[in-house]
This record gives C-alpha cells, structure tokens and sequence, in this order.
C-alpha cells in the first residue's frame, strides 16, 4: 500500500435524483502522472471536488497515503480547477500572497517563495499589475505559480494548458514534470489524448458516472492492440499478397509503382516472424510496423460501446 | 479562525483602498448636510423681498402691518380701481385691497379683503398676510368692545409654551420627561441610518459573491477553505468596511458640526448677550436672546435621552439586522450568475425591509400599539422598528424577546443561506428557480 498516495473507495454521489458518480474505484500510484478521462459531464468534476473536500461523497471512503483522509490533508493538496479566475482588480502580488496564505503556508514563506517563482518565470514586473492588465495566457501563469506554491503533495490539474501559447504550454510541461521529479504525485484532467500518451503513466476513464476503464497507459494499449501491421516495400503487390493470403487478412493498400503500403491483420496464432519469413521472398521489406490504438482511439471506442 | 481571519483582512482592505470608498466617506457628510442646508438656502434664495401693495380704503390696518424679511408692505393711497390697472407693470408681488365699511361692521370687512396678483401668490406670502391682518382686525374688534389699548399690547407679547410630559409610570427615572419631538427625530433617524446600512452594504455583500463567482475563482478558493468560511468572512469583512465608513462619516459630521457650533458661540458670546439685551427694545435682538435659550434647551432636552440605552441597541440592531440580511444577499449572491438576474430574488428581501420603513412613520404615531409592538418582535422588521420605537419608552420583556429574535432569525437565515450560497457558487450557466433554491436546502 505505500506506494498508493491516493485512495477513492466505491464513492458515490447522488444531486436529487441524478447520480453523478456511481461507485467509483480509483487507486493513484505515488509519484505518478495519473490521467482522469471522460465526456463531458461524465463526474470528473464531482469527483475532483470529492478530492478536494469541496463536495462530500454520499458514500465511500477516501485514502490518504493509506490513512483516512483528513480535512487538514486538503494543505498538502494542489488544485488547479478548470473554472478559474483571480480578482480582476487586486494587484498580482498581493492576490497571490493571499492565495498562498489561505493554503497554509506564513507570509514571510510566502513572499519568498513566490519571489522565486515569479523569477523563474521572468515575471518579477507583474507583482505591482492588476490582474486586468494580464492577458489571459499571463494570468494562467500566475494562476500555476499560486497551485504549486504551497508544494503539494498531490497536484490536482483539471485542463492545465488551456489558453496557453506553445511555448508556454511546453514551459508548463516541464514544470509538471520537474514537480514529479520532485516526488509530488499528479492528478490531471484533460481532453487532449495526446497529452495524455505524452504525460500520464496511467488512467482511469469515467463515462455515465461509472469508471469503465482503468489502468497504466501502456497496459491498455497493449490490451487495445488488434494485430495490427504496416508494412512498406518495393515489389509486387499481388505477389505479396498471395504469400500472405492464409496468415493475415489485408485492411488496406496503397501502391506507387513498385512502391506499396499495406495495412493488415495477423489472424489466429500466426506471429509477425512467419508473416515476414512468408513475404520476404517476394519483396524488398523498407518498414515494418505494429500499429499500437492511440488512448484517443480507445477514448472513442470505449466510450460508444458503453 | 485564521483562514477566516485571511479573508475578512481581504475583504476590509480591498475595499477601503478603492476611490470609490474614499469619494463616499468625503460624499456622505457633505450630502447629509447638504440636505438639511439646501432647502434652507434655496428658501432664502427664492424669497428675494417682496412688495406687497396696500389699498386700505377703511383706514383700519393702515401702517400698523409688520414687515417681514422679506415680505414689505407699502401702502399707496391710490384708488384701488387705478392701482389694479398699474398692477402689472409695477414691481409689486401683490396688492392687498381693504374696502371701506360702514358701521363698524369688521366681520363684514373681513370678508370682503381680497389680494390680487398677476402670479401665483406663494403659500407662505399669503398666509403671512393673512395673520397680519388677523392681527391687526383682532385689535380693532377688541377696540370696538372698549378693551384698553394697553392691555392689548401687555398680552400681545409673545407667550412660548412648552408643555412637558411627566411619565408617572417610571417614578424613580429621574430624566422622564422625554421630549416627543426629539424621540421621534431620534428614533426616526436610527430608523433610516439601519435601513441604508442594510441595503448599502448588503448590496455589496451580493456583489461581493457575484465578482468572485463571474471571475471563476470561487472554486480555486473553497478548495482551500470551507464554503461557509468565505461566506462569513466575507460578510464580516464587509460590515467592518461599513462601520468604518459610519466612523467616518460620523467624525466628520461631528467635525463640521463643531465648527458650525463654533461660530454659533462667538455669536452668542455672554458679553454678546448683554449688548444684545441692553438693545432689547430692537425686535430682532429679542429673537437672538430666544434663539440662546431654545439652544440652552436643546442642549438639556438631548441629555434627557437614555443614551446609555440606545447607543449600545443602536449597535446591536445595525449589527443584528445588517447580518440577518446580509446572509440573505450572499446567498442570492451565490446563487445567479450576473447582477441582472438577481431581480427575482431580491423581492423578498427588499419587501419586509422597504415595509420596515413605511411602517415607521405609523409607529412612531403610535410607539407602543400592537403593531409597533409585533413588527418590532419580528426579526426581518425589528432592526428599523425597534429603533424608532427605543426612545420612547419600549418594556424590558419586549426588547429582550425582540433581541432573542433577532439572533434566532441571523442564525436561521445563515444557515439557509449557508445551503443555498454552498451549492450556488459552483453552478455556472443554469438560471436558478426558486425550485432549484427548494432542491438546494435538502442537499
């Protein structure tokens, strides 16, 4: 168990007669990236809430560093919500020396650490600007700073890159990674699947208020995988496909003269070695790939067939 | 607390540092005064001297009419049939005309005394002739029943009344002769300072909600502390900046009052006064040395108020009422997304206050009847009525129940606002009903 920093136990929740999350099971890895998925109003944002001791669950328990979790647990958490905002007319400083003061850390600490930040991000002139001066992409910025300030344990990011420009989404990127490096473990929400391929170790997926899938990220691709190939070559299309007429089915081809690219699926137990040994004779192999479901495929797939 | 204590510091020094507080707190005094200053000015101003023409054909009233500051009477031995056509293009405002009588016949005369004029004659204009002449018939009538001249004038010296009441229900209270007119300023004046407070400073309670709900960093917040933490604090905060505001307008008030006070008694100096009584026989020196005494009784007609008694209920009421409604204006705060939509929550809350202040004007026609008596028990009117009734005599019974209300009802409607404000905040987008409101309580 020490290695979970994070326990959702069977939580449910109920507005009225709507459930928004029904039975919930979720286990996060210390020091991992972890990804919540799902649709729109599936009950991420309940359950985030739920974490963040905004909204109590109706039923269920959580798990803190294997511990009950404590209200006072809530200052070792990070939480960066999808709504967000700062008081549009309260100088930038002051706003986030409030911010980090409500999360538990003194104004002396406070002052210094953001100073710090606010160098690292070559900031330092914003401290004295209303926030109604900041551009959305700048106040995003202030927004991380205030999140990470307090240096949480656990860092709960709902859509982090959002409004920001490439380079700053990248500069963010590798400051999630360098927390991680650190030891914090994350929590991250998003709609973006590449990022998820990109970032997060593993995932849960919510669809309808239930978790229908879950587990590390190269776990359910593999799981996902159809004994799928491409395979590039110079030679003879109809060759090539009488040699491997018996062992794959062929899903698509593409032809340029004597330069072809063939998808196609392995059948029964036939492995990708005999399937070359087969077509070797008849062609001159450039590439040979598997074709892995990218987490967007298995996003769509799983979600319709719920 | 400290958590608490964050966001009531926030609150109170966001909002005392903006411009628009500090143009307030110069505003206030300034329209507070200016609204008992102008209508005396613009009275003054308007009244420039007007001339008023007598006709007097019956030789009763004749150079006996007093003029005032700024009404003058001429008088014109002109016919009165030429002095109608000069009328209007002379500078006169009016023309009294006093027909002829024939044997003494003064009730027949007075009916026949007219004023005429090419505008409209003003109230006051024309009450004041009508007292002069009043007067002066009474003299006559008095003269034709043979009543010496001089007796007349010995009585005709102005008697002032001032009847005081003696409460015999509270012997041993030394200062129980209230003073009615005082009672009713005072408690009128509570009265409407509660009333402003509440909607001013409740309104930005509500405004207050609204800001951080639209900036979206309601959420970023409540993670950090509990819903019911940002709600107090907010509504503290805001009541500190309101008392502040009070503070404020309450020594500079009391600033320019002293300096008003302060050129009253240079005026009214004790060497003054002699000189002032030696010129007795001037008619306006007599008003000054009338003006002194009823400032001398002033003075001890404001130390026989309870202050003891109403200051510290003045503060539990403008406090109590301020977050009984408070809360309500914070939870209606939660619940809309923009300040347009409020408009259908706001009835409730505004009516038993806006009838608080109508009612007002009955009880203090009436401070102890049943209803003063009820609607200063129940807590959504007894911030304002309860005020006005204080400085007439209100029994302990009924202002303790009053009080215990009062909490009760802050109690109650904080923790339906609590309800409302915890689920509102986090719903963007979805017009509220009064259903949703219903659904939110259970939660």
């Amino acid at each position: 168990m020490s290695n979970t920093l994070f326990e959702a136990q069977s939580i449910s929740k109920k507005y009225g007669d709507f459930v928004a999350l029904d039975n919930i099971n979720i286990s996060v890895p210390k020091g991992s990236i972890f990804g919540l998925l799902g649709p729109n109003g599936a009950g991420k944002t309940t359950f985030i809430r739920i974490i963040n001791q905004i909204t109590l669950p109706d039923t269920g328990n959580l798990l803190f560093n294997g511990r009950e979790f404590l209200t006072k647990d809530i200052e070792k958490i990070g939480y960066l919500p999808e709504e967000r905002g700062l008081y549009k007319k309260m100088q930038v400083g002051e706003q986030c020396l409030y911010l980090a003061q409500l999360r538990g850390l003194d104004k002396v600490e406070a002052k210094k650490r953001l100073r710090f930040w606010f160098e690292k991000f070559g900031i330092q002139g914003w401290w004295n600007k209303k926030v109604e001066e900041l551009s959305k992409g700048m106040a995003q910025k202030v927004q991380f700073v205030v999140t990470v300030i307090h240096e949480p344990e656990l860092l709960i990011l709902d859509e982090p890159f959002t409004g920001f420009d490439p380079v700053n989404a990248s500069l963010i990127r590798d400051e999630i990674l360098e927390i991680r490096k650190k030891g914090a473990t994350i929590i991250f929400s998003t709609h973006r699947m590449e990022t998820v391929e990109d970032l997060c170790d593993s995932i849960a997926l919510i669809n309808k208020s239930k978790k229908i899938l879950d587990g590390t990220v190269s776990e359910i691709r593999k799981q996902y995988k159809t004994n799928t190939f491409r395979i590039e070559f110079i030679g003879n299309l109809v060759n090539f496909t009488n040699a491997i007429w018996a062992g794959a089915e062929l899903l698509d081809k593409k032809q340029d003269g004597d330069h072809c690219t063939v998808t196609l699926k392995i059948l029964g137990q036939n492995s990708p070695n005999s399937l070359i040994a087969n077509v070797l004779p008849t062609c001159q192999i450039i590439s040979f790939n598997e074709i892995v479901p990218t987490m967007s495929d298995i996003f769509i797939k799983t979600v319709q067939a719920d | 607390m400290g958590k608490i204590g964050l966001i009531i510091r926030r609150e109170y020094s966001t909002r005392v540092r903006k411009r628009s507080f500090i143009i307030m707190t110069f505003l206030g005094p300034i329209l507070m005064a200016a609204i008992g200053i102008v209508p005396v000015w613009l009275a003054s101003v308007n009244e420039s001297v007007r001339i008023v023409q007598i006709i007097d054909e019956s030789g009763t009233v004749e150079y006996k009419l007093k003029s005032s500051n700024n009404i003058k009477f001429v008088y014109s031995q002109q016919p009165f049939n030429s002095a109608k056509k000069q009328l209007e293009k002379s500078d006169f405002y009016a023309m009294v005309h006093i027909p002829s009588f024939k044997d003494g016949d003064l009730v027949h005369l007075q009916r026949n005394i007219k004023i005429y004029a090419y505008s409209q004659v003003s109230l006051n204009v024309k009450v004041y002739i009508q007292n002069q002449i009043e007067k002066q018939l009474e003299r006559e009538m008095l003269k034709a029943e043979n009543v010496d001249q001089a007796i007349v004038e010995r009585t005709e010296s102005t008697i002032d009344v001032q009847i005081p009441v003696i409460e015999l229900a509270d012997v041993k209270n030394k200062n129980a002769s209230a003073d009615v007119e005082l009672s009713t300023a005072l408690g009128a004046f509570s009265g409407i300072l509660i009333y402003i407070f509440i909607f001013l400073f409740g309104a930005q309670v509500m405004r207050g909600v609204i800001e951080e709900k639209t900036n979206r960093i309601v959420e970023v917040i409540v993670s950090s502390v509990k819903p019911f933490q940002l709600m107090m604090g907010k509504i503290i905060g805001i009541a500190f900046v309101g008392l502040t505001q009070f503070l404020l307008w309450i020594l500079l008030t009391a600033g320019i009052y002293t300096a008003f006070l302060g050129s009253v008694k240079q005026k009214f100096s004790s060497d003054n006064i002699e000189m002032i009584m030696k010129k007795s026989p001037d008619g306006t020196s007599v008003d000054d040395i009338d003006k002194i005494m009823s400032t001398q009784k002033a003075i001890e007609r404001v130390n026989q108020i309870n202050w003891g008694l109403l200051i510290p209920c003045f503060i539990f009421y403008f406090i109590g009422g301020y977050l009984l409604y408070g809360a309500l204006f914070a939870a209606i705060g939660g619940a809309v997304d923009s300040e347009s939509d409020t408009q259908q929550f706001m009835l409730p809350i505004t009516i038993p206050l806006i009838f608080s202040f109508v009612m007002a004007q009955t009880v203090l026609n009436d401070p102890t009847g049943t209803m003063a008596k009820w609607l200063s028990i129940i807590p959504f009117t007894s911030p304002i009525i309860m005020m006005v009734r204080l400085p007439f005599k209100v029994p302990v019974e009924e202002l303790i129940a009053s009080m215990v209300c009062l909490v009760l009802g802050f109690v109650f409607t904080t923790w339906i606002a609590a309800k409302i404000y915890r689920t509102g905040i986090l719903m963007y987008g979805k017009r509220i009903t009064w259903k949703d409101l219903g659904k939110w309580l259970r939660y």
